[in-house]
């Protein structure tokens, strides 16, 4: 069968890196003058699908029909010579050149064997005008805003007109509301010019502002390929996190809510707390000796939550209250001496230290708190790390092996221990289970429970929907970097936090 | 009970083997077993005028300035960073000193005043380093590059362009005098100290740990808890300080200053005593002691050369060669492709089970 009016075909997509099937027959289509989006949680394959595509990388299996040709892309270069253009969501121009140079750069138009600027400004703001922007091209670029930078890079794709295919990775992530607009005003104009765009985002409500269709990724397999006035977002949502909507509607029913005002053992209040570009001003209570989840998609805001919480990145509206106490933490270590301790996310490049030893990575925070001045002796350290390592079922020969050679699990141990030695009141805890066996994990929920029943307040962040509901007694749902609810013991359900998640707050 | 101990000798041995220090010790050991072999009189300590003189107390004193700018530089190091000023440092800090006291016997002002301002100004020149690379966010390289071309001009605008001769006979002292009842060379004394005060703040407190963290992972480093810029800082500052001293003792040695000469390429030097110590250039774990033995590993090979009348032009390339010979034998996979070589002979390469 002929594909009708397809530019790009993708057909039975495979490819495997050392360990793990990134893509499994995957299957892609995108038409003239249509917007495509890409959907799907971490690890899904999204971006290697669109490595390939750019010839980042090659595939396995499968092949790729682009105006019913079949090509083979080897290199990036080669992607865009044949009409495949990309913009990444870091802008890679340069910044102290002017807009009309960072769009002419080679293929500068040549009189004399020298460059006619009056030519390559005319050029440029031509260019510029077809995406219905009007600005002074002879202007640096650094002294526009990220969105006009974006536009410059869309322009300079479509300087030729052999483009066909735009591929929009995450463009949104660091542009305001006006700024979204405009960029979707550009999208519309090359829609009709019959330019099919793949669009990828987090952003769940300008996926039905923008695309024609939706195509969803799971686990590396292909879930489906849907039109987007028909999908409804809880339907979306569902598809992408794995679960049957049907099967989850028959759950329980909503309860009251409990009023968050009246609170006992109040450890933090935050009020309007947020950072642009990162969370949106939110309330909370973290009270002690209860597991608060955050629960969203990728991109919602959980981690920036907690960064900001710990002082890794400042804020720059709202204010914090630690047992009523006006608190500005502004560094880790402040966080640390207010009894605040943090998982990180990443085990490797934000939690390890990993030429270090087991003990030595223990001890680290403790060392931090009591400071530079007050070592912590070496037979006091020992006998720490014994303790932590029998308390935590670490298994490492012994406390001076290097924490490299540990396994995942063993390793997000012996980050726990750090910050349960630090003896925090409010432990946060961001993807403490991902990548580790189930074993593990399962002792870590465990851990985490009990410590919430012994006094601690713990924050749980996961993208694994079972452990939150298992573990957590609150629940903050986060969507687009902002809180959209809160729920409560039973009402803490698949159905209710997808429904929730979707915007279908009643 | 035999077997045991047999057992625990082997732990020891390889424990020694694997330790940071063994390699360059090694190399030591060897170039002075080379030395008392064959140069006459190499080991010969005797006794003049009341003091100690020999070659080996020769090595020990002129070593002291690349002993001090090597501390400094293992620390750095450990952080991942690189200090190439060091060098302009050294002149500027002599420059000073020459500068104040001035080129007549009597003095113009106090030497006291004339150390103090030197070192206070070694150690803004060290802040300056450290404020572009942890608060700016510049590659140590390209940060410290700009006071390693900028700072010898600063040293030539403080002596005016001229070698300044000092006549002051107590500006000797530094470099050039002797430890009454010790009857060793005061500079060897200095070097000692400040050698014994930086292993006590790495080992008594946590800055040795904090600064191994940073070099390995400064972002893991900050989520928990240290402040990895004001601990980076601290080490430029240090470092700084540390050159300020040496300059001073050799300005003192060689009793005048020189903008443009003194201290040319110690930063090299300096980072190859880390490298022969067998410290990473990656930054983490550190030895000061380790970078102390490379340091005297260079001093020893340059006196070595210099006593079997090596010429001078000859020097750089006879030095690169033991240098590079240290170098593989530090090498592990350099090490395990000789012991290939040599277990190969018998056709299967055998295991270690």
């Amino acid at each position: 069968m002929k594909s009708d009016n397809n530019i790009l075909t993708m057909k039975n997509i495979s490819k495997t890196f050392p360990g793990v099937k990134a893509l499994n027959n995957v299957e892609f289509n995108l038409k003239k003058g249509e917007v495509n989006a890409l959907m799907g949680e971490n690890g899904a394959g999204k971006s290697t699908l669109i490595r390939l595509l750019t010839g980042v990388e090659t595939f396995e299996t499968g092949m790729v029909v682009l105006n019913d040709k079949k090509i083979l892309v080897k290199s990036p270069i080669q992607a865009e010579k044949l009409g495949i253009s990309t913009v990444y969501q870091e802008i890679n121009l340069c910044m102290n050149l002017s807009v009309a140079e960072n769009i002419m750069i080679g293929r500068e138009p040549k009189k004399f064997g020298m460059i006619n600027w009056n030519e390559v400004e005319l050029s440029a703001s031509k260019a510029l005008k077809n995406l219905n922007i009007d600005i002074d091209v002879t202007k640096k670029l650094e002294s526009y805003s990220l969105a006009i930078q974006q536009m410059v890079a869309i322009a300079r794709a479509f300087y030729f007109d052999s483009t066909k295919i735009l591929i929009l990775d995450e463009p949104t992530s660091s542009l305001d509301k006006s700024e979204v607009i405009k960029l979707f005003e550009v999208i519309d104009i090359l829609k009709s010019k019959g330019i099919g765009i793949i669009f990828i985002t987090h952003f769940l409500d300008q996926v039905y502002r923008i695309s024609d269709k939706i195509t969803i990724l799971r686990n590396g397999e292909l879930v489906g390929e849907y039109e987007t006035r028909k999908l409804t977002q809880i339907e979306l949502i569902s598809k992408m996190l794995g679960k049957e909507f049907e099967e989850l509607s028959t759950l329980k029913k909503v309860k009251e809510k409990e009023n968050s005002s009246d609170i006992k053992n109040l450890f933090i209040k935050t009020k309007g707390l947020g950072k642009k570009f990162s969370v949106n001003p939110i309330n909370m209570f973290i009270k002690k000796g209860e597991v608060l989840g955050l629960a969203g998609l990728l991109g919602s805001g959980r981690t920036e939550v907690a960064r900001l919480l710990f002082g890794i990145d400042k804020k720059d509206c709202g204010e914090m209250f630690i047992e009523d106490k006006k608190i500005n933490i502004k560094n880790p270590q402040l966080a640390i001496k207010n009894s605040i301790a943090l998982c990180p996310e990443n085990r490797k490049t934000e939690g390890i230290i990993e030429d270090l030893s087991v003990k030595e990575n223990i001890i680290l925070a403790l060392q931090s708190k009591r400071g530079v001045f007050k070592y912590i002796k070496e037979s006091e350290q020992d006998k720490i790390a014994k303790k932590y390592i029998d308390l935590l079922n670490i298994k490492t020969s012994n406390q001076n092996q290097v924490v490299k050679s540990l396994s995942g699990g063993n390793q997000q141990k012996v980050i726990l221990a750090r910050w349960l030695l630090t003896e925090p009141v409010l432990l946060i805890l961001d993807e403490p289970t991902r990548g580790i066996d189930v074993g593990a994990k399962a002792e870590i929920q465990k851990l985490i429970i009990n410590l919430a029943k012994e006094g601690m307040a713990v924050m749980f962040i996961s993208s694994e929907l079972e452990e939150l509901i298992r573990c957590c007694t609150s629940m903050i749902v986060l969507r687009d970097r902002s809180k959209i609810d809160e729920l409560f013991d039973e009402d803490i359900n698949e159905y209710l936090i997808m429904k929730t998640l979707a915007g279908g707050k009643n | 009970m035999g077997s045991i101990e047999i057992n625990n000798d082997l732990k020891l041995l390889k424990k020694v083997y694997t330790s940071k220090i063994f390699w360059p010790l090694t190399a030591l050991i060897l170039i002075f077993v080379f030395d008392s072999i064959f140069i006459d009189g190499f080991t010969k300590i005797t006794i003049k005028e009341g003091n100690f003189y020999g070659i080996p107390i020769d090595i020990l004193k002129n070593v002291t300035p690349l002993l001090l700018i090597s501390i400094g530089m293992t620390m750095i190091i450990a952080t991942k960073g690189i200090d190439i000023s060091v060098g302009s440092v050294f002149a500027i800090s002599g420059a000073i000193s020459a500068r104040l006291i001035g080129g007549e016997s009597v003095p113009e002002n106090s030497y006291f005043i004339a150390i103090l301002v030197a070192l206070l100004i070694s150690l803004i020149l060290g802040t300056w380093n450290g404020f572009l690379v942890s608060k700016l966010g510049i590659q140590p390289i390209v940060a410290t590059l700009i006071l390693m071309v900028s700072g010898r001009g600063i040293a030539q605008l403080i002596t005016e362009g001229q070698i300044i001769t000092i006549y002051y006979e107590p500006y000797y002292f530094l470099g050039g005098g002797y430890i009454p009842f010790l009857k060793l060379p005061f500079s060897i004394l200095i070097a000692a100290s400040v050698f014994v005060i930086s292993i006590l703040i790495v080992k008594c407190t946590a800055l040795g740990i904090f600064i191994k963290s940073i070099g390995i992972n400064p972002i893991a480093s900050r989520f928990s808890g240290i402040k990895v810029s004001r601990i980076i800082l601290l080490t430029y500052m240090f470092s700084g300080l540390c050159a300020g001293i040496a300059g001073l003792i050799y300005s003192s040695n060689i009793r005048c200053a020189d903008g443009n000469n003194a201290g040319l390429f110690i930063e090299l030097d300096a980072i190859l005593a880390v490298a022969i110590g067998a410290n990473s250039l990656n930054g983490g774990k550190f030895s000061i002691l380790s970078s102390c033995i490379g340091a005297l590993v260079i001093q020893t090979i340059t006196t070595t050369m210099y006593s079997i009348g090596v010429s001078p032009e000859k020097l750089p390339v006879v030095k690169a060669i033991i240098v590079i010979i240290i170098c593989l034998v530090q090498s592990e996979k350099f090490r395990d492709k000789l012991k290939a070589i040599f277990s190969n002979k018998g056709g299967m390469k055998i295991e270690n089970i």
